[in-house]
């Protein structure tokens, strides 16, 4: 296909990705497609209590069963400490860690994982599990967020007492964390409001639903050397995770990548890793595990579920005057919920002189939460942006305009502090406003719904490594697992840099000894960070070439300029018997030095924030409450698209779990605090016969921190949906619902029980 | 207990294998046969991942066990492309970047066949109840059913 009229050769085209092939017939190695000779298999006993002491664990009669080769409790894991340490994607307690992947003392929520087996076979490892006896005394539990914040609650951690609030309290609560940020005077700001809209929210958890479930083997050699291939978002956070829960050195561990079956923020931190290591250990032999859907379901992370309460004042023109969020995330069964984002996102999008947000993080008997894409953000926006649809409705007011009234722009101050440097929020609701959709004319029983959702992106560290080959082709290797494309884009921007032919690009994902450290794979920061990485080994490479050329021309670097993926003297440039291209250079590097090869280390700062503007248009079954999403279109800065058909699919892809969050998929738990709901068939993902095309707009306003001005894309479009759902449906029906998922039964409730 | 002997065709190959008796067909593929083309992702029949085709007819392998399909016809993703002729589902899938991270591809492209071959000239509509069987959590399906659609034209106009 054409550069679609860009000032670039390759970026913003769309070739089809180096990884393609494999996965289109079946070839690509998934993390449950690896085996090894000798290979045992592990599987873990689970607890079917939400909360219990676990009394005593007698492993005898499995560890007698024949073909069992190891069984382990947390007594083989070290005890670590609790403390918190930089890690993932927030800060990390490695001794939660260490406990959620195998219970100490206590069991948090059912399905916590209790003892791990490892045997000849899956028919006799669990066979194994059913001879272990745990002796449980069973404790009280609490699911609900707000259940678990009264005085009277059962206490999941007796040593947790609330950070963030003076003077520390004296008694244990399950409220890890209370988080607060101010700007300017709210109470003066209210005071000034002619119109306030106040109102309540619930979101239900949510799973990442990454169709690979969690799958890795381990193998431990005779010396320690130890060996992890898994799928992950990060194959040095595994290593360093399982070096922490382990008591290991960094250096005893190789953890492979294998290609990755969805993740969004779910696989980013280690669940089987240090189970299949420490029954490797035990047994001698290689240990494969993987985790059964229902597994996922009941014992890996989900986002958090909330409860908000948002209140927004304006004057009658529509401008912003203040804005107060409370918010309650639940973390379950460790601390680590995202309030602190959601309180920073909240309203970020928007100019609000006189803002606040309160967060709690608090603990309940479900399986502890994980990175769900742009953590914390989509409960949030929920709230706000449904509550500024109120507002505008109450002023009479397009819902775009009144964005556009108090949108974001260069310079504002946002209520977690910095001032936003170059972003295209403004952008992206000019082409809403502007986009056919929003003026198309809507059927009886349709709605019409705008929401806007802000992300961060991050930065981080990054490595890459360019080796020039001596035919003239490269290999580009860096560290992070390719969730959605990743590799073509490194391949398009080393293609760009280098100047040279795409097809003699070669992107490699390397494991934790082959390539530089790598932060893992998220915050929307691969394209960016590890991009940024990739140009900057590409310029390492051509200084090379550069000096290579000059030795042959005998004369200075200086004088020689690089172009085209061709070297030239500094005068003289259209002189053809004066050209050197890479693949002749390349050619003679054994005589002028040796092998080519560039490389880039860095910490990457300046990731660019992003901003989208969702259209949504719903039609609702006044007679089953059932909602159908008819149209949607996904618009977002996205600084510049290196390969805009991977950057489309992001927008789609998180447009689509933003449905499936406002509108079907919930947690069920029944009195006893055990999950109903534990498959795909019970948990309704949507389906192809859900949805309809998502359209996108893909709006550039370059990031000036970037080679080639990328944002981070993949995690922005999950936050305006929920709203946009639900405002569409408000739209639609004439009755809003504030509790997600707006599900048919529950809509239908609204529906009969009539406005508000 | 005594492993079952089965013989199939997989992919146009005679082949034979033994099982157990709780084995699946996924199970058999994945495990005994080294055909890890066709994923896991729930085991129940809900996500299609392990879509495959048994006499022709769409399955979900995880669904059928490896001892009841003695004598009959397996067609996986691996007997897709022919050698390295990629079936137009392939192809269209690669240059309309309808897949993201890839596990739900191969079970997608083993079900659109099966929709081709019956229906050159699908609606969006059809397509998409066709597949709602195939969970995708990356893309959204637009590109997907969009790539489907194109093939359908290739193999219309071949």
């Amino acid at each position: 296909m054409g550069n679609e009229g860009n000032q670039f050769k390759y970026v913003g085209t769309r070739p089809v990705r180096p990884d393609g092939v494999d996965k289109v017939t079946g070839q690509a190695n998934y993390g449950a497609d690896f085996t090894l000779p000798g290979m045992l298999v592990g599987r873990v006993l689970r607890s079917p209590h939400p909360h219990a002491r676990i009394k005593s664990i007698d492993t005898s009669r499995a560890a007698a069963l024949g073909g069992v080769r190891a069984v382990v409790t947390s007594a083989d894991f070290p005890n670590l400490p609790s403390e918190v340490a930089a890690g993932g994607e927030a800060p990390v307690n490695y001794r939660h860690i260490s406990c959620n992947a195998i219970a100490r003392d206590k069991v948090l929520y059912e399905g916590h994982a209790v003892a791990a087996v490892a045997a000849a076979s899956a028919n006799l490892a669990d066979e194994a599990l059913a001879l272990i006896t745990v002796e449980y005394e069973v404790l009280p539990h609490v699911i609900d967020v707000r259940a678990a914040m009264r005085p009277d609650a059962p206490l999941l951690h007796d040593d947790l007492f609330t950070d963030g609030v003076d003077p520390k309290p004296t008694k244990p609560s399950n409220i890890a964390k209370r988080t607060q940020f101010v700007m300017g005077d709210i109470a003066q700001g209210f005071a000034e409001a002619e119109v306030v809209i106040e109102r309540e929210y619930t979101t239900q958890p949510v799973h990442q639903g990454y169709i690979e479930p969690h799958a890795c083997v381990a193998s431990v050699a005779a010396d320690g050397m130890t060996t992890v291939w898994c799928s992950s978002q990060g194959q040095f956070m595994i290593r360093e995770f399982c070096a922490k829960l382990l008591k290991m050195t960094d250096s005893n561990i190789r953890v492979i990548p294998a290609e990755i079956g969805g993740g969004f923020g779910g696989k980013t931190t280690v669940y089987l890793e240090p189970l299949a290591i420490a029954l490797s250990q035990k047994s001698g032999r290689p240990v494969k595990m993987v985790m059964s859907r229902e597994e996922v379901f009941r014992a890996s992370g989900p986002t958090s579920g909330a409860h908000l309460r948002v209140k927004i004042g304006a004057k009658r023109d529509g401008t912003l005057v203040a804005g107060d969020l409370e918010l309650a995330y639940q973390a379950g069964a460790f601390p680590g919920s995202p309030a602190i984002p959601g309180c920073m996102t909240g309203f970020a999008a928007y100019n609000i002189p006189n803002a606040k947000s309160v967060g709690y993080d608090v603990v309940s008997n479900r399986p502890k939460c994980a990175a769900y894409r742009a953590p914390g953000a989509p409960m949030a926006a929920f709230a706000v942006e449904s509550a500024l649809d109120e507002l505008a409705l109450q002023l009479g007011m397009d819902p775009i305009e009144l964005r556009l009234k108090n949108a974001a722009q260069e310079g504002t101050r946002a209520l977690y502090g910095p001032k936003f440097p170059v972003i295209g929020f403004v952008e992206t609701l000019q082409a809403a406003k502007a986009h056919a959709h929003y003026s198309a004319p809507l059927k009886a029983n349709q709605g019409r719904g705008v929401a806007s959702g802000f992300w961060f992106n991050i930065g981080g560290q990054s490595s890459a490594a360019i080796h020039i080959n001596d035919d003239g082709t490269a290999e580009v290797v860096t560290g992070n697992p390719d969730i959605g494309g990743s590799r073509a884009s490194m391949a398009i921007m080393a293609a760009e840099v280098l100047g040279i032919d795409l097809a003699k690009v070669k992107p490699l994902i390397g494991d934790t000894a082959s390539v530089g450290y790598s932060f893992l794979t998220g915050g929307s920061r691969v394209t960016f960070a590890t991009g940024k990485a990739v140009c900057e080994a590409a310029n390492d490479v051509i200084a090379q070439l550069r000096a290579r050329a000059a030795k042959l021309w005998k004369c200075d670097i200086e004088e020689v300029i690089w172009k085209d993926g061709v070297a030239y003297p500094a005068q003289g440039q259209t002189d053809a018997r004066a050209q050197l291209s890479l693949a002749e250079i390349a050619a003679s590097a054994a005589k002028t030095g040796g092998p080519i090869s560039g490389k880039a280390a860095l910490n990457v700062g300046g990731a660019g924030a992003g901003f989208g503007t969702h259209i949504c248009d719903v039609e609702v079954d006044p007679e089953t409450g059932r909602v159908t999403v008819v149209r949607y279109t996904a618009i977002q800065d996205v600084g510049r698209a290196i390969h805009p058909g991977y950057v489309e699919g992001q927008l789609q892809g998180g447009a689509a779990q933003g449905i499936g969050w406002a509108l079907n998929e919930e947690y069920v738990y029944d009195e006893q605090g055990r999950l109903q709901n534990a498959g795909f068939l019970d948990y309704r993902m949507p389906v192809a016969s859900d949805l309809p095309m998502i359209d996108t707009v893909l709006v550039e306003v370059p990031n000036p921190s970037h080679p080639f001005g990328v944002r981070g894309v993949g995690e922005v479009p999950i936050v305006p949906p929920l709203a946009a759902v639900a405002n569409a449906v408000a739209r639609a029906g004439g009755v809003r619902v504030n509790d997600l998922p707006i599900s048919p039964p529950r809509l239908l409730a609204a529906l009969q029980k009539g406005h508000h | 207990m005594s492993k079952h002997h089965i013989s199939v065709t997989i992919n146009g190959d005679p082949t034979e294998f033994l099982c157990e008796t709780e084995q699946t067909l996924l199970d058999v593929l994945r495990d005994e046969l080294g055909l890890t083309g066709s994923k896991e992702g729930c085991g129940s029949g809900d996500c299609g991942a392990c879509s495959v085709r048994l006499d022709g007819r769409l399955v979900c392998a995880c669904l059928v066990l490896g001892a009841e399909i003695n004598g009959s016809k397996v067609e996986t993703i691996e007997g897709v492309a022919a050698g390295h002729a990629l079936h137009p589902l392939q192809q269209t899938f690669l240059t309309e970047a309808a897949l993201q991270c890839g596990i739900c591809t191969p079970g997608i492209i083993v079900a659109a066949k099966a929709l081709l071959e019956q229906n050159l000239d699908p609606s969006e509509e059809e397509i998409r109840y066709w597949l709602a069987g195939n969970l995708c959590r990356c893309t959204g399906y637009d590109k997907i059913v969009r790539a489907v659609q194109s093939a359908a034209a290739v193999m219309r106009s071949a």
